[in-house]
């Protein structure tokens, strides 16, 4: 399975995507809350979104898958 | 002709050949090319000016030239040294006499204060030899010593179009800067075999010491190449911001018009938080297609490269809030030292671009040295003697003031852009801070209302126009102003020096 993940410790502000949307690398499809910032997170795949892992306003790790992609 | 005569064309034309031919037929199907073309592609006019050590081991048929070749070639007009590993002969393995000819053409380097270019492909040392090129004196360690004598005296450049593997290793890192080839380019003191033997991971070459992981994720290597042309390309394309030594500026160019003409305040939010793309700001800034991004892959969150403003050379220190939000990490600030380091040795006028609010911060970072290495970042930043301007772009907080060279540590010039901020922290941040219990003791409708008047407040006290009158920035700069501003103060600031202090060596954190 392929996946977007956080790059940083924060909070899931906005999702840019939904499942069943076609993405592609470098596509800004999460946006994330840290250290004060708006953080746009790239897909690094290309695939169909499957599944939203997080929900918006949780908090994430760094590494935490955001989405998973078929 | 003499026998003699005959005897030296014919050694000549033998050597020059390299090693058998399947080795030779090996290297075609890997796309790596023979040593003495990588030189023709690397070298003006694709010649070498002299040679030495040619004749080394020429008793013995299978070591021509000893595997390396050595000697002196000119790009862009100037003279450079340089030592080719030829993958033909013993994989590129060093024998005693390889050891003695890189020795040498490093001494004479040093000795002419001339660029120093290492052509890597080298299967490591032959052990068979070790007792004549490991251990002593005038053996393999001391190439890595005169790389360290010769650090910041000459620009040092390792391209690496094979493996480096072992004590090799350390020739890159001992390099200014380490082009490697993608696919075939790695670097790693113990081989997968070894290290199963030790850690027992089943791990491929290519995920230990690959010239990816190192460009992205070691920060080993500063530029990745998609194949040998492309690595020498960059080569070149970096060394044009090179002078011959540090007692030498680098060369202007012709000026040249920015890329973009969009305008910066189109390009910069006015709310901090929001993110924009840094290369946006940098192509309306800089003369076109000057632009040469280091260490691109690895860090990305601070940009670092060199660049052109009508045409004179200057090093840029970025951050990219679209990336980590522009927060400065452990690795960020490794990156931003050693580039910042590279500058400095060789007179290049450093440019920061801030808009930074802070350090990470955390336990995962705090555990990973964040404080050693951000203190790093600012003793780079604090002996930089080369003119060194700090543009505030927008937010730039606590620490990352100081990182990103703010009016205490040097700085020539700190200019801000009319979306400049600098404060200890964010609004936010600071109610929370100091007004946390007072708001937690709050009835609920009044603490919204409260935090929204003291925010004003604590914005009022940060206000740029503040800080102006203060003259805690030197000029508030309208964002169209900024190119030719900085193009002014650079010209004027070309004539600055100033010895930062005087000592046996600083003991700055690592």
């Amino acid at each position: 399975m392929k996946y977007v993940a956080a790059n940083m410790a924060g909070v899931v502000l906005e999702y840019h995507v939904k499942p069943g949307d076609t993405i592609s690398v470098d596509q800004d499809v999460v946006t994330l809350e840290s250290m004060k910032m708006q953080i746009p997170i790239q897909s690094t795949v290309n695939g169909t979104v499957k599944t939203i892992k997080v929900k918006e306003g949780e908090f994430v790790d760094d590494g935490d898958v955001l989405l998973e992609v078929e | 002709m003499s026998h003699n005569e005959e005897r030296v064309a014919a050694e000549i034309e033998r050597i020059k050949k390299g090693g058998p031919e399947k080795y030779h037929e090996r290297n075609r199907k890997q796309h790596r090319l023979f040593a003495r073309d990588r030189l023709k592609l690397l070298l003006d006019n694709g010649q070498i000016e002299f040679e030495d050590g040619m004749f080394a081991e020429n008793q013995n048929p299978e070591l021509p030239a000893d595997a390396i070749i050595t000697g002196v070639g000119r790009i862009h007009g100037r003279p450079i040294a340089f030592s080719a590993s030829d993958s033909t002969v013993k994989a590129g393995a060093a024998g005693e006499k390889s050891v003695q000819k890189s020795l040498r053409i490093q001494e004479m380097a040093m000795q002419m204060r001339i660029p120093f270019f290492y052509l890597i492909d080298s299967a490591g040392a032959r052990i068979t030899d070790q007792i004549r090129l490991f251990p002593g004196r005038n053996h393999g360690g001391r190439t890595f010593y005169n790389q360290i004598k010769m650090s910041g005296v000459v620009p040092q450049i390792a391209l690496m179009f094979g493996p480096s593997p072992a004590g090799s290793a350390y020739t890159p890192a001992f390099a200014d800067i380490a082009i490697m080839v993608e696919g075939n380019a790695s670097a790693y003191l113990g081989s997968p075999r070894m290290a199963e033997m030790v850690t027992r991971e089943k791990v491929t070459l290519e995920e230990m010491g690959g010239a990816r992981m190192h460009c992205s994720v070691s920060g080993l290597g500063d530029f990745l190449a998609t194949d040998e042309e492309h690595a020498i390309q960059i080569a070149r394309d970096y060394f044009r911001y090179m002078p011959q030594n540090y007692l030498e500026q680098p060369t202007d160019a012709a000026s040249v018009a920015p890329t973009s003409d969009r305008p910066l305040r189109d390009i910069v939010p006015e709310a901090q938080n929001r993110p924009f793309n840094m290369y946006d700001f940098l192509d309306t800034l800089v003369d076109g297609g000057s632009f040469l991004e280091i260490k691109k892959l690895f860090a990305p969150e601070i940009i670092t490269g060199l660049a052109r403003l009508n045409g004179r050379a200057v090093g840029i220190v970025a951050n990219q809030p679209r990336v980590k939000g522009g927060v400065i990490f452990v690795d960020s600030s490794d990156k931003a030292t050693r580039f910042i380091n590279i500058c400095n040795a060789f007179n290049i006028p450093l440019l920061f671009l801030a808009d930074v609010s802070g350090f990470m911060i955390g336990a995962a970072v705090e555990r990973a040295g964040i404080i050693r290495h951000g203190a790093k970042l600012i003793a780079a930043v604090s002996q930089a003697t080369v003119p060194k301007i700090s543009v505030i772009v927008r937010k730039c907080y606590g620490a990352g003031l100081y990182a990103m060279a703010g009016p205490a540590f040097g700085s020539d010039a700190v200019l801000a852009l009319p979306t400049a901020q600098i404060a200890v922290m964010g609004p936010e941040a600071a109610i929370n801070a100091v007004f946390a219990n007072q708001i937690a003791e709050m009835p609920e409708e009044q603490r919204e209302p409260f935090r929204k008047m003291m925010e004003a407040r604590y914005a009022e006290d940060i206000d740029i126009f503040r800080l102006a009158s203060e003259l805690i920035v030197d000029t508030i700069t309208p964002f169209d102003a900024l190119r030719g501003e900085l193009i002014t103060r650079y010209n004027i600031y070309q004539t600055k020096s100033e010895p930062f202090a005087e000592r046996r060596n600083p003991i700055y954190p690592v």
